[in-house]
Formats: C-alpha cells, structure tokens, sequence
C-alpha cells in the first residue's frame, strides 16, 4: 500500500481527517484523498468564525481532475484557516497530515469523535475501496 | 505551435478594405466620442484568411476525426442542418419583427415543439431554454413553483443520484435548493433503500439522468418513478443522454414529469468551442402552465390559420432574452425531419450497438467496472493497466492523440477511479471503431513496455504536453505582447 496514514488523528469515511488538541480540532484530507485528487490546484476554506456540522459540506477542494467537497469530520465553530493554501495549494499534495492542515474549530460535541475511524480502521477502509 | 496573434502580425496602415467614396451627408460626431487611436490589428485579407485557416488546421474537430468523449455525444452533424439555416427566411429575420412578417419562422418553431413533445411522450415543451444546463435550471423552478402553488413550500430538496451529471446539483443550487446525493448499488442502478430513506415530504423532487453517466438503464426505473410519486414529489429527466432511447422509449411515459433536451447533443447541431446550445424543457399536461415563454401557439383565426406568441398562465417567466437560440432550432427541425419516426429509432440502436462492440472489445485490456452489463449509449472504462502501475487515464488519454483521435471524457464519473468515459455514437463505421480499439489495445501494450511513451505523450500534436498544475496555480489571464 503506497499511502500514508497519520496515526495522531480519526478519519472520516469520505477521507477527512481532525487532530484533537484540547478541545480543538485540526481537520484536513488524507493522503489517499490527495493522490485520487491529483495535483491539487486550489482549495476553498470555511469563514473564521462560521460554524460547520460534522457529515455536512465545508470547504472544496479542486485538482486538475476535479473540484470535490470536503465535509467536516466533526462540528464545532471555525477559529483559524491555513491562509497558506490560498498561494500554495500544493502543501495538500505534499504534506497533507502537516502543512496542508485545512482549518481549525471548537469542537461542539467532543462525542461525534467516536463516529470517526482510527488509523487501522481506516488503513482497512482504503484497502477495500481500492480494490 | 508557432502561429502569432493576429495582432502581431499588425502593420501599420495596411488594410483589408477598401470604402467607395462617402455619396451621403457627413454625420457630425461629438468630439468627446470621437477617440485617437483605435488599437485594431492592421491587416490585409489574404492575412486574416491565412491566419485563421492555420488556426483551423492545428484544432481537431468531429468533421477531423473520431471524438468519443462521453457524455457530449459528438455525432457528425449532417451539413444540410446548415444549408437550413442559411435559408434567408431563417438567417436575415430580426427578433423584434412583427410576428406577421415571420409567421414560417413561427410555424418551424411550433412544428419542433410538438415533434419534441412527441419523441418524448410530453403534453407542452418550451424551446426557451439555451442550453442543457439552463434548461435543468428551468425544470427545476418549474417543480419548485409547481410545489409552492399546491400549498406545500415547505418541500425544498431535490435528491440527485451520485451517477448524475455534475450540473444537476449545481442548477438545484442555483434555483435556491437543497441538493441531497443518492448512491448506486452495485449494479449502477439507484439504492432503492436510500432513495426511501430520503423521501419525506420536504423533497421537491428527483433529478435522474437515464441512461445515466454510466452508460447504464435503471433497472428499477419504474419503481423510482412510483416511489417518488408516492412521496409527492417530481422526477425530472436529464435528457443529455436521450440519444440511447430516441424513439425506442418515452420518458414521459416511464413516470418522469420533466426533462430537458439537449438539440445540441442528440439533435446534431454543432456543439463545443462555445455552443451555442438549446434546451428545451417538455413537462406533462398539469405542469404545461408553468413553462417559460413565450412559447408558440397556432390559432386558426378568419383568415385561416396563424402562429402567435404565448406567455403560459402560471409561467415561471422569461429565462432567455427574445426566443432562444433560433438557429439551432432549425438544425434540430431538419435531422428530425431528415430521418423521421424510423431514423431516430435507427439512431438509438446504431448508438447502442457501437458502444456495446467497443466495450466488447476493450474490456478484457481495460477494466469496465459494470462490464457485466449491456451498456447503452456510452460504457465507463478504467484506465488502470495490469503491469503499469504508473500509467494514469491521463497518459492513455494524451497517447491517443498521437494516434489521431480525440480521448475519451476522463476522470467522470467521479465515481469510477481512473475513468474513461466513451461515446462512439451512431455516425461512425466498423472501420472508424475498429481503429479506435487498436490503437487502445496497442496503447495498452505500450504502457507496459515503454510507459515513457505514454508519459511524454502527445508527440506529434501542435503543442507537446500541457503543463496543466502549472496553468491551474498561476493563469495568465491577458495577453502580454511578445515584443
């Protein structure tokens, strides 16, 4: 399996990712979310201080393939973006567990996490879809 | 590619024209609108003729070669559609005439109405629309109202299956609506167990396209079309893929209230490079009221019998200025009238079999996810070759320009990894698809024997390998002069 997994986070089925760090939330895509994309060329990022719904649209994400949605893997109010994507999409493409982190919220209800896989519940989820 | 802008092929004072001498009083012009220098290029005829002659040669086009590209249906568009519609009583009418003086212009447009509305087993259709996408957005207005005038405003979704083309959630977006994704089962067809989870009485309707962007007929149609019914809601027909069914097959007798019509796909009027297009939207007889106008209605007055402009009573208003793309409507009059009831039939079927013997003899080289399937139309591959792994759909998709044909729609659906999405339509022979099919197999064994073949491709294009990243982070949006 050429992909990384980052085992510090939980994953989403459509591919996200969301780092806990107290309690906030650091969210992104995976690596396998980037290589199906391909070159990603831009990224659309959710508002400082609007409010996302765990399972609902939040930002899009666009290659030269696609434009896809990414959804939050949890709620909670948005209190920083990676202003960075903006010039430099490509961190998606390079680092997406590290600098290509999306944006960062206020979790709302911490309990949403145990919708979400871990590393090895997600390593099988790639394997199968691959297939 | 070495060809210039035509502005720099510019020299100061040369001319194409030559103007008789002024026989009529000079017009005075307000000085403040006169202004100094009108910055045109400067050239002489045989310059501008050559110019865009070998501009012409360096483009590849249906009247060029094969062009497969999924979705799009690029028929051959027969050039009588084009004498039609040079005919002056259709080419020199303005907009604005008295609709007494362009009562045969009226007559054709009333006549397609109704063969359109035939073809497709609906009670009213208006021709307004300019194209697919615009008339996705009309049907849905049309739903939408449809619902808030019986009193039930409170239903403001539209379900879309996750095999739909990607403009049926955007015209649901732009109408102000919800867009809720349905997913397929495993035969491609929609997830009858989804679709009921969803149907409540906050759904406006269903928009299905089908065949759909799989290639695939819904094997359950006429239980989607019943279940959707039950809930009170509306299915609207994506009519982009009409071409598999064309007199074979009436959506508005197989439960779907709405569709639109794409003249420029199934009705062979050219299309790509800009349109323009037309999309006219048919509905069934309670839903005729609400079409946008004006459309055309015959009345037979004393002096016999005439055409005139029609707003429909609970019209959701104009959506296109003047009447819609006229031209195209006379391209679409004349292939309908050039083959009639057996020849669209003959279209469907030809349509059919030509993607069936192409998926036939691509899918033990390529992988066809649904290739246990008859397809219809068009048939989604995968362009992921045993012993290539670093071989994409992009790269077979470049090489197959070397080998002279236009590629396949990549990388849609979204739903298929490395898709390649192709089209043969109904105008082209054994030879054309046999070709087509040895120049993919042959690709095939080059991915795994000189992959850098395909990776450096296309090689003998006007212009090498686009750097497309590059032209998608930093676009250079005017032109910059060379000088």
């Amino acid at each position: 399996m050429k992909y990384e997994f980052d085992p510090t986070v939980r994953y989403a089925k459509t591919h996200e990712w969301a780092r806990v760090e107290g309690d906030e939330a650091v969210v992104g895509i995976s690596d396998y979310a980037q290589d199906a994309l391909s070159d990603v060329v831009y990224v659309e990022l959710p508002e400082v201080g609007s409010t996302v719904q765990q399972g609902e649209q939040c930002a899009v994400v666009e290659s030269v393939k696609a434009a896809e949605d990414v959804y939050a893997p949890v709620s909670g109010e948005v209190i920083a973006v990676n202003e960075a994507l903006d010039e430099t999409p490509e961190l998606v493409n390079e680092d997406p567990y590290g600098k290509a982190w999306f944006f960062r919220v206020k979790l709302s209800d911490p309990g949403e996490l145990d919708n979400l896989m871990d590393v090895d519940e997600y390593r099988e989820y790639v394997e199968s879809e691959a297939e | 590619m070495t060809e210039p802008l035509i502005f720099e092929i510019s020299s100061p004072g040369r001319v194409g024209a030559s103007l008789p001498d002024l026989d009529v009083p000079e017009a005075e012009i307000p000085a403040e609108w006169v202004r100094d220098d009108l910055p045109l290029p400067e050239v002489a005829e045989v310059d501008v003729a050559r110019h865009y002659v070998r501009l012409s040669q360096m483009n590849y086009a249906v009247d060029v070669g094969f062009y497969p590209l999924g979705s799009c249906t690029m028929k051959y568009n027969p050039k009588i559609n084009e004498v039609a519609t040079r005919l002056p009583g259709f080419a020199m009418v303005h907009p604005l005439q008295d609709p007494d003086t362009v009562q045969g212009a009226m007559a054709l447009m009333y006549e397609l109405q109704r063969y359109l509305a035939e073809i497709a087993g609906f009670a009213a259709v208006s021709l307004q629309p300019a194209a697919g996408a615009h008339g996705e957005l009309t049907g849905v207005l049309i739903m939408r109202k449809y619902q808030q005038e019986r009193g039930e405003a409170q239903r403001t979704k539209i379900l879309v299956p996750d095999s739909a083309h990607g403009t049926n959630p955007a015209s649901t977006a732009m109408s102000g609506l919800q867009v809720v994704e349905i997913p397929s089962d495993e035969r491609g067809n929609v997830d009858l167990e989804a679709l009921k989870a969803y149907l409540d009485d906050t759904v406006v309707g269903l928009m299905l396209t089908n065949p759909n962007t799989l290639g695939l007929f819904d094997e359950h149609l006429l239980e989607v079309t019943r279940l959707v019914h039950e809930a009170g809601g509306l299915v609207y027909a994506d009519g982009a893929n009409f071409n598999a069914i064309l007199g074979i097959c009436k959506p508005g007798e197989m439960g779907f209230d709405v569709m639109h019509y794409n003249l420029h796909k199934t009705f062979s009027t050219p299309h790509g490079g800009g349109g323009p297009g037309s999309g006219p939207v048919g509905v069934r007889e309670d839903l005729a009221a609400y079409l946008p106008g004006p459309i055309v209605d015959r009345v037979v007055g004393e002096d016999g019998p005439g055409y005139v402009w029609k707003m429909p009573e609970h019209s959701i208003g104009r959506v296109k200025s003047f009447w819609g793309n006229f031209g195209v409507m006379v391209r679409a009059y004349t292939y309908i009238r050039m083959l009639g009831a057996e020849g669209l039939r003959a279209t469907a079927e030809n349509a059919v079999i030509n993607a069936n013997y192409l998926q036939a003899r691509l899918k033990g080289t390529y992988p066809v996810p649904y290739g246990d399937r008859t397809c219809m139309h068009e048939f989604v591959a995968q362009g992921e070759i045993e012993g290539a792994p670093d071989v994409r759909a992009l790269d077979i998709c470049k090489r197959l320009m070397d080998y002279g044909f236009h590629p396949p729609t990549m990388y849609f659906p979204l739903i298929v990894h490395e898709a390649l999405m192709i089209e043969p339509t109904e105008t082209e022979s054994r030879d054309t698809l046999d070709a087509f099919a040895d120049a993919m197999l042959k690709i095939a064994e080059e991915a795994r024997t000189n992959p850098e073949l395909l990776h450096e491709a296309p090689h003998s294009t006007p212009v090498r390998r686009l750097d497309e990243v590059r032209a998608a982070r930093h676009p250079v949006l005017r032109y910059r002069s060379r000088a």
